[in-house]
């Protein structure tokens, strides 16, 4: 809301400086957005008046203008503006002057332009006469006729007077944000009025005294009204003016439309705009010649109907939209737009001012349907108090008048079927006191309402309060103690802490993956975030299976884009965007980890949402990383979250990953699992990335390692708790042995006969070495384990552990054809 | 005899300046220490000697013999010392080689940022409750009285996924489902992820973090507000932090406010970071609205409430500078680990 102060004070003097001003402003809940001061930075700008135009010898778009600027020698300025003549004033920026422009054709600069004489195709000019945006105007403000050219002054100055002074164009304007619930602050009447409860000074509101209805007859003569849709027009104002004379609006009043941030158009479209920034309320007038029949009927459009709005647009009506018709036909879009069939112009001679109170969804729903919002529709869908109808209306009838553009007749025609009454309830002072932490007594709190013209009765701890009507989001008790608080000042209210109990828990999964950033952290991994809405075509990237359960989206209706249209289900692919990036910008060694939501699609309703479960992935590239890095990685992480034994089974089938080099991770299936005859469960995967994929993402050839574990199942798994374990009391011994396999036997196999054999007096197993090549038949491996025996109770005998040791070999041997080879 | 052993001593203390080794050292003892070493064999003549005689040489060979042993001892521990050198010399290091090590990784900025404000709270006795990012439209908008006019419902604000369910905007919803499963007090913050149909640009993200708090006891007060937000400025922003509390508007909240805090950078003398005004705004909050409240199915004349929320991106780029939101998703390694 752009509030020039030199229009506010038409209503109220501040009695304090600008910047005081919008300091205590800002404290009583107007905040501030910026404050501008027009008409600085013009210094050295006088009216000049052209006496003489002579074409240029060396340029034809370009003339030499003679200017008298109250000097006896005339001044030469070369101008290309077209549209000047001899006789018109204009804005001279002379020799060493400053305007804050942009210049005609190029940015903006900073802190304005200086303006000095210099030769233009080799004619001396000594300064410049200047646009209206050059002045510091914007362009969307800048009147039609001056739009494309210099400023042509209208009205009588004096020559050489400085042109600020001259045209009053010094004042600060102030761009207020109203909140939603505000939407009476959009006006200058509601500005003034916060702004005299917020300083304690008096205000006035707008002369709409008419002083003569010497109209041709009475507005009833003219117009009649009939609201066909009450729920969507609570309320329709008419008022008439004869004797029209269309034509520009005085300076003052197309000053203070540019100010707020209009372009002034004529003398009566630029009043219906002054008194909509005035009131708030929006106001349109039709001639009416073009409303048949001198009929008004608000009702909802026929289906199908086609419609010509004032922009010239042709637009097809639904019939939930509610229209203002004549005795014929459709002439304007309630609350939205009137029609080019009932538009003034300039030989309009007799108006209808329409003053109306449409309901707000439903001026919300036909602009929204038209693609369509306006000024106009947008203060609707905000909401209007109806009660503001009549004196809107008789303020632009009261402008007309003042400027001398018409006639007013007699009446309003005023259809009104419910008055608007004003919400008044009961509040509590001790209830104010309590919810603000204050001890304020009734007289100060009504002293305060009062000065929002908030009426008070009642007595004791009771206040019977009467909010303005356009206070239409004063309600419950509980608005009155925002408005006390703020009238107070926040600022002034103390400051204690709450008591009570400083206890806090955090959720189990918080502190796990808590724990899981920092273990992947202390193993050099960065995290990263990522957006949880992907694009659907990701999951073709990574070779997911056309059927899988990645497929199954949640899907955003009205996404931003493709490449934003559903819910991620995994993580990899982002991670795969993300290693891409950073390969691209030569980052040569990546180890990178997200931990976030994916979602999976279920019945949608509002009982029912998707399944969402936190994942964890790790994606890592460079020298020294292969599969068995990130699955040192991911054991050691394991491990921190007491997951002491997880399984990798390969897997050769799984989309994303490289055949040969991808499995499954998995962990000991819970006793309830066990009970229904499940032994593992898995939680994650993890590989190399299949060659196709790192392909896809640009990395052709790279070699890329990602897992991705599924958190719900790593918490379920998950045991912290730590117990301190006796160290030995007694030696172990180690028993070394290398054993010659077939070259597809899996060490994990191996391991697990160790183990099986080895029984409560196998310490440790550990692979230490696997050898193909000399010595080793084609087809065949060596690997070689490091077994260390050890008894918690005693020291064990070699006998003890040879025996035990044979055992073990001997079902290798059985079991795995794996023969022990010479050490 | 005498004469021998002064030979002997003499030779012995000739050779011993010789010796550069410990091995040569030690030839040298043997030689002339040793069984059949020269000392030794003089003190086996002895016997041919007259008494005094024996005694006067006697003690004149356990002078000599005193006299190269404290020279082998020196010796030995002189050659002891050169070896030592000599490895140390052997072994130097240019020390300003660089170090080697796989550093430690780094959590992602927003996450440190996220973890220092929970921390906070944390120490206030705020409790961690989390929620879907998928939401209800009634926990996202209804709940907290936000009208079916309220335009952030609209589709040019919101992302949906049906009629009744949405990308969570806040994290506000998360208080709802509090309230319908807690009994006061109830003392929480819900950080998170939130949605906005916002095109990314250097300061809009479509996705970005909260954190939202809620405080519902008997006997809350406005004024508690303030003091539990003004502690927190200075324990997130450091002591001498000051705030101010500018009346707004929020559906959920009422009566509510926006909170500056002292710039952070330049104290409030203002600087860049706070376009020259000295203040920040960084949080909204307000008392909870009763309506709020009722979803709860708690008894507003019994129990006040407050609320509170910031933008975690928006405090991460103040603090560290980070000019373009969008930094935060690109996850360069490089602005990664200067988080470290």
């Amino acid at each position: 809301m752009l509030v020039p102060m030199e229009w506010l004070n038409d209503y109220i003097d501040p009695g304090v400086s600008t910047e005081e001003f919008c300091d205590r402003m800002i404290m009583s809940g107007s905040n501030l957005e910026t404050c501008e001061y027009f008409g600085e930075g013009i210094e050295k700008v006088v009216v000049g008046r052209i006496e003489k135009i002579e074409p240029h010898p060396d340029a034809d778009k370009l003339v030499i203008c003679r200017m008298n600027v109250g000097e006896p020698e005339l001044v030469q300025i070369v101008t290309g503006a077209p549209n000047v003549f001899e006789g018109a004033l204009v804005p001279v920026a002379l020799h060493k002057s400053h305007i804050p422009g942009p210049l005609h054709g190029q940015p903006k600069q900073e802190g304005g332009v200086k303006i000095t004489k210099g030769k233009l195709r080799g004619v001396e000019s000594y300064g410049m006469l200047c646009s209206c945006s050059e002045l510091g105007f914007e362009d969307k403000v800048v009147p039609v006729v001056h739009k494309d050219g210099i400023w042509i002054l209208e009205g009588d100055y004096e020559l050489g007077a400085d042109l600020p002074e001259a045209l009053g164009l010094k004042s600060a304007v102030i761009d207020f944000e109203i909140t939603p619930n505000r939407p009476d602050c959009l006006a200058m009447v509601g500005m003034a009025r916060e702004a005299s409860a917020t300083l304690g000074r008096p205000f006035t509101y707008p002369d709409i005294d008419i002083k003569e209805e010497n109209g041709a007859g009475e507005a009833k003569d003219f117009v009649s009204v009939e609201i066909k849709n009450p729920e969507s027009c609570k309320r329709y104002c008419a008022r008439v003016v004869t004797d029209i004379k269309v034509e520009q609006s005085p300076w003052w009043l197309q000053k203070r439309l540019m100010y707020a941030g209009m372009r002034p158009i004529n003398n009566i479209v630029d009043i219906t705009n002054f008194v909509m920034l005035e009131y708030g309320q929006p106001i349109h007038a039709f001639d009416i010649n073009q409303v048949k029949g001198g009929r008004i009927i608000v009702e909802n459009a026929k289906p199908g109907e086609v419609f010509t709005t004032l922009d010239e647009s042709e637009r097809t009506l639904s019939p939930n939209m509610l229209m203002i018709k004549d005795a014929e036909r459709s002439i304007a879009v309630a609350g939205v737009m009137g029609g080019l069939n009932s538009e003034i112009e300039a030989d309009t001679k007799t108006i209808i001012v329409e003053s109306a109170n449409f309901a707000g969804e439903s001026v919300r729903r036909t602009a929204k349907d038209l693609g369509l919002r306006t000024e106009a529709s947008a203060r609707f869908e905000k909401g209007i108090d109806p009660n503001l109808c009549a004196d809107a209306a008789d303020r632009v009838c009261r402008l007309i008048e003042m400027i001398g553009a018409g006639k007013v007749c007699a009446g309003r025609v005023d259809v009104y079927p419910e008055p608007q009454e004003p919400k008044v309830i009961d509040v509590r002072v001790s209830r104010i006191n309590a919810v603000l932490g204050i001890d304020l007594t009734r007289e100060e709190m009504v002293s305060m309402l009062e000065g929002l013209e908030i009426g008070v009765a009642g007595e004791g701890d009771i206040m019977t309060v009467t909010p303005p009507t356009v206070r239409q989001d004063l309600i419950q008790e509980e608005d009155y103690v925002e408005e006390i608080a703020r009238m107070y000042g926040y600022d002034r209210l103390p400051v204690t802490l709450p008591r009570g109990s400083n206890e806090a828990s955090i959720p189990y999964g918080w502190q796990l993956r808590d724990l899981v950033r920092d273990s992947l952290c202390a193993m050099g991994a960065n995290e990263i975030q990522t957006y949880s809405f992907v694009s659907p075509r990701t999951v073709d990237n990574v070779r997911i299976a056309e059927d899988s359960w990645e497929r199954a989206f949640v899907r955003i209706i009205n996404p931003l884009g493709e490449e934003n249209s559903v819910m991620r289900t995994i993580l990899t692919p982002n991670m795969l965007e993300t290693l891409s990036r950073n390969m691209n910008r030569n980052i040569d060694k990546v180890k990178a980890f997200e931990i976030g939501n994916t979602f999976m699609a279920s019945e949608l309703n509002k009982d029912h949402l998707p399944d969402e479960e936190y994942s964890l992935c790790i994606g890592i590239y460079g020298k020294g990383e292969d599969f068995f890095s990130l699955k040192g990685m991911v054991c050691e992480m394991l491990r921190i979250l007491g997951i002491r034994e997880p399984l990798f089974v390969a897997e050769s089938e799984y989309g994303p990953y490289h055949p040969g080099r991808c499995a499954r991770i998995c962990v000991e299936a819970s006793p309830e699992m066990k009970a229904a005859g499940v032994d593992t469960e898995e939680i994650g995967i993890m590989g190399e990335i299949h060659p196709d994929v790192a392909e896809k993402y640009g990395m052709k050839g790279e070699r890329i390692y990602c897992c991705e574990i599924m958190f719900g199942a790593l918490q379920r798994h998950a045991d912290t708790e730590i117990v301190y374990t006796p160290l030995p009391k007694y030696p172990s011994t180690a028993r070394d042995i290398a054993l010659l396999v077939d070259e597809d036997m899996e060490v994990g196999r191996i391991e697990k006969v160790i183990k099986e054999f080895g029984g409560k007096i196998l310490e440790t197993v550990r692979l230490f070495d696997v050898y193909r090549g000399q010595q080793v038949e084609d087809g065949k491996k060596s690997v070689a384990f490091s077994l260390v025996y050890r008894d918690k109770d005693k020291t064990l005998t070699d006998e003890e552990v040879t025996e035990v040791h044979s055992k073990v070999l001997d079902a290798l041997k059985d079991k795995l054809n794996a023969v022990l080879r010479e050490m | 005899m005498q004469e021998q052993l002064n030979k002997i001593l003499e030779e012995a203390k000739a050779q011993l300046s010789e010796a550069k080794t410990h091995g040569e050292t030690d030839e040298i003892r043997v030689r002339f220490l040793g069984k059949k070493g020269e000392l030794t064999g003089i003190l086996r003549g002895m016997g041919k000697l007259s008494p005094e005689e024996r005694k006067t040489t006697g003690q004149m060979a356990n002078q000599v013999r005193a006299e190269i042993e404290k020279m082998l001892a020196d010796k030995f521990e002189a050659v002891k010392q050169a070896a030592k050198e000599a490895q140390f010399k052997k072994e130097k290091i240019d020390v300003t080689e660089p170090g080697r090590l796989e550093g430690l990784g780094v959590k992602h900025p927003l996450t440190i940022t996220m973890d220092e404000i929970c921390r906070v709270f944390r120490n206030m006795g705020y409790s961690i409750v989390e929620g879907p990012e998928v939401e209800t439209v009634f926990n996202n908008f209804d709940a907290l009285n936000a009208g079916p006019d309220h335009p952030a419902r609209d589709m040019t604000d919101t992302f949906y996924i049906s009629e009744d369910v949405l990308l969570r905007t806040q994290t506000s919803p998360v208080q709802v489902r509090t309230l319908l499963s807690q009994k006061p007090p109830i003392k929480v913050i819900s950080p998170g992820r939130v949605f906005r149909c916002d095109t990314p640009d250097a300061t809009h993200s479509p996705m970005f973090h909260q954190v939202e708090g809620l405080l519902v006891d008997e006997g809350i007060t406005m004024a508690d507000l303030k003091g539990t937000l003004d502690s927190f400025a200075k324990q997130m922003f450091g002591t001498s932090t000051r705030t101010k509390f500018r009346p707004h508007h929020f559906p959920f909240t009422e009566p509510s406010a926006e909170v500056d805090v002292s710039c952070f950078k330049c104290g409030g003398k203002g600087c860049r970071v706070c376009k020259g005004s000295g203040w920040i705004e960084i949080l909204g909050c307000g008392m909870v609205h009763p309506n709020v409240l009722k979803v709860g199915g708690l008894d507003t004349e019994k129990y006040t409430g407050f609320a509170f929320g910031l933008g975690v991106e928006r405090v991460a780029m103040l603090k560290y500078g980070v000019d373009d939101i969008r930094l935060f998703y690109e996850n360069d390694m490089r602005f990664i680990n200067q988080f470290k």
